[in-house]
């Protein structure tokens, strides 16, 4: 504020030489989107992220959503102290070889039960400061969950990320119309936001019951597919409604490393694998 | 009563400047802003400099919305006002409103309007049945879209021109469609008007809680899942219902299990590792009003836009509705 009125002209400078500094060596920038809440974005975004970790790329994860993030909870990070370095904030790693570095807004707010009961114009200027300011040093992947919808946050983080360089984003989107719905609105955002759709994952896809084995389509089923073809996106695949999914994410369990043989980690793996090629190729 | 943001600010751990200054005739972002209604706005040290500090002077930024009496004066006929809340999103908020709606229009005799403030994701159309529709300008406003005689729906999606239209508004924008919904809205006399909102905690609630803050609200339902992962938003919600001082109804489980069709066995596909919702409310003394079970013909109803409590009414879903409707409203 008094940092305003007194040194304006040298805290631009100051931003200008920072330029995309702490994003210079982030080689590929993805959102994880959806119009319609709780279909998975943030699973999605985790297991991704685990994937890609495991076929050694260097992935970063930053969760945007100020009102929910539940990233730290799916990769069990709880809520470590965030330090800052000359160049910014300084992302929390979940191992020791810091292949997969976190930074979430949770990170920043003092009581985690805490609503965060902010405005738009609040949440554009933390996101704004948020967004540029982590030390991200070198990815391969950064991996955006947002929250749902087409407002402020998304609007923020583009704003902010375009500096640099977004290759595109992937939707999330559970089987039924109603959730297919809003997700073609959020193509629209994509769209006239100038956002490259990298493809799109229906999650939840269908249950098989551990009983008997009988397949229920919960949610529906082939909305995704449908989706993609109707749009003309890529479809990257379905993933299952599966309670051992939904467990590990729970618990913070890394799901890629306790079930590498089940059904829905091989999804998962093959669509991290197509969208790395379409990175790698685009 | 003005609800600046500033007043719910949890202050970031490690407090560092914003870089630049980002404002809006809304609120303001510094840390030390006083808050666009309190006695030292555009006086105190911090509003040096400020753009705004000049409104906030002159005492404009104190004076309440007036919009606020008149949604008052206007929804003084409306017997029952309630609010369908969750801090996650996909819990089946849209989904409960509207079966509350249809519940409650089953008695003829009751005037019942859903309203739906999910802004940038209004399912409420498709699940009412009503996808396409369009609002009408009445001499007395906007006619909303009535699903029966005695069921009138209003939608953002009802101003839409093309099921791909998005919504890609910012906070001030959103509130100003909120405002017109409660004001300029021709609802006639109502027994109930149920309030469908967005996840979270932001403008879309501040602004209905604000906007309503000259009525009477009956209080919120709050939806939740099963999961930790949701109950950990949904523990955010209430708070912000406390902080608002906005009274709880009661708590809904929703997918709480699902019971194979085939086998009969039940599966908890969200499972309630921390106890669910049921330990939620007794650790915060709040009315469990239900525990509904995951059922596919669920999603279908509302894809298809028919009313699940007709189509299946014998199922455990739809006992488990009609109860907690009965119950409580």
């Amino acid at each position: 504020m008094l940092a305003c009125s007194s040194g304006c002209g040298q805290m631009q400078n100051m931003e200008q030489s920072d330029g995309d500094g702490s994003l210079a060596q982030v080689r590929h920038v993805v959102l994880v989107l959806s119009g319609k809440g709780g279909v998975g974005k943030s699973t999605i975004t985790t297991e991704l992220a685990l994937a890609l970790r495991q076929a050694g790329k260097r992935v970063g994860i930053l969760d945007v959503d100020l009102c929910g993030p539940s990233i730290p909870r799916m990769l069990s990070v709880g809520r470590p102290d965030v330090h800052q370095c000359d160049s910014g904030w300084v992302p929390v790693y979940t191992d020791a070889q810091k292949s997969l570095a976190l930074m979430s807004i949770g990170f920043l707010l003092e009581d985690p039960d805490e609503a965060i009961v902010w405005r738009g114009p609040k949440k554009t200027a933390l996101i704004g400061q948020f967004v540029s300011d982590v030390a991200w040093g070198e990815l391969d992947v950064l991996l955006v969950d947002t929250p749902p919808g087409t407002s402020d946050e998304h609007l923020a983080v583009l704003e902010n990320l375009k500096k640099h360089r977004v290759d595109g984003a992937v939707l999330v989107t559970t089987p039924q119309a109603v959730s297919t719905g809003d997700v073609r609105r959020e193509i629209t955002f994509c769209n006239k936001t100038g956002v490259r759709i990298l493809g799109i994952i229906e999650n939840m896809s269908g249950f098989v019951c551990p009983h008997c084995s009988e397949c229920s389509n919960i949610f529906s089923k082939g909305g995704g597919e449908e989706l993609a073809k109707l749009t003309g996106s890529v479809f990257l695949g379905s993933v299952p409604l599966d309670p051992l999914l939904s467990a590990s994410v729970e618990e913070g369990k890394d799901f890629t490393q306790l079930f590498p043989n089940s059904a829905t980690f091989s999804v998962i793996s093959k669509i991290s694998q197509t969208l790395l090629n379409s990175l790698q190729t685009a | 009563t003005h609800f600046c943001c500033y007043l719910f600010i949890t202050p970031p751990r490690t407090r560092t400047k914003p870089r630049t200054c980002q404002h809006t005739d809304e609120c303001l972002v510094f840390a030390d802003c006083p808050g666009t209604t309190s006695e030292q706005a555009g006086k105190s040290a911090s509003c040096q400099g400020c753009p705004n500090q000049k409104l906030c002077a002159s005492g404009a930024t104190k004076a309440p919305d007036p919009a606020i009496a008149e949604i008052g004066q206007k929804l003084s006929t409306v017997k029952h006002k309630i609010l369908v809340l969750s801090g996650k999103g996909g819990v089946g908020k849209s989904t409960f409103s509207a079966h509350l709606a249809h519940a409650l229009a089953s008695d003829s005799s009751k005037e019942v309007a859903l309203l739906d403030v999910d802004i940038c994701g209004p399912s409420i159309p498709r699940i009412m049945g009503l996808e396409g529709e369009q609002v009408h300008q009445s001499g007395s406003g906007w006619s909303p879209v009535y699903v029966e005689d005695n069921l009138a729906v209003m939608s953002v999606g009802f101003l839409l021109s093309s099921p791909d239209d998005a919504v890609i508004w910012r906070g001030p924008k959103k509130n100003g469609m909120i405002k017109q919904f409660l004001r300029d809205v021709d609802w006639g006399e109502l027994d109930y008007l149920i309030i469908d909102t967005p996840p979270g905690t932001s403008d879309e609630h501040l602004s209905v809680v604000q906007y309503l803050s000259s009525t009477h609200v009956d209080g919120a339902v709050i939806i939740t899942t099963p999961q930790e992962v949701s109950l950990q938003d949904v523990r955010k919600e209430i708070r912000f219902c406390q902080k608002v001082t906005l009274p709880i109804i009661g708590v809904v489980e929703n997918m709480s299990g699902f019971v194979c069709p085939k086998c009969k066995n039940t599966s908890l596909i969200f499972p309630p590792t921390s106890g669910g919702a049921e330990q939620m409310c007794t650790d915060l003394n709040l009315p469990l009003l239900g525990k509904v079970p995951l059922d596919p013909r669920i999603a279908r109803s509302c894809d298809e836009g028919k009313s699940f409590l007709n189509e299946i009414p014998d199922s455990p879903a739809a006992e488990v509705y009609q109860r907690i409707v009965q119950s409580k409203c």
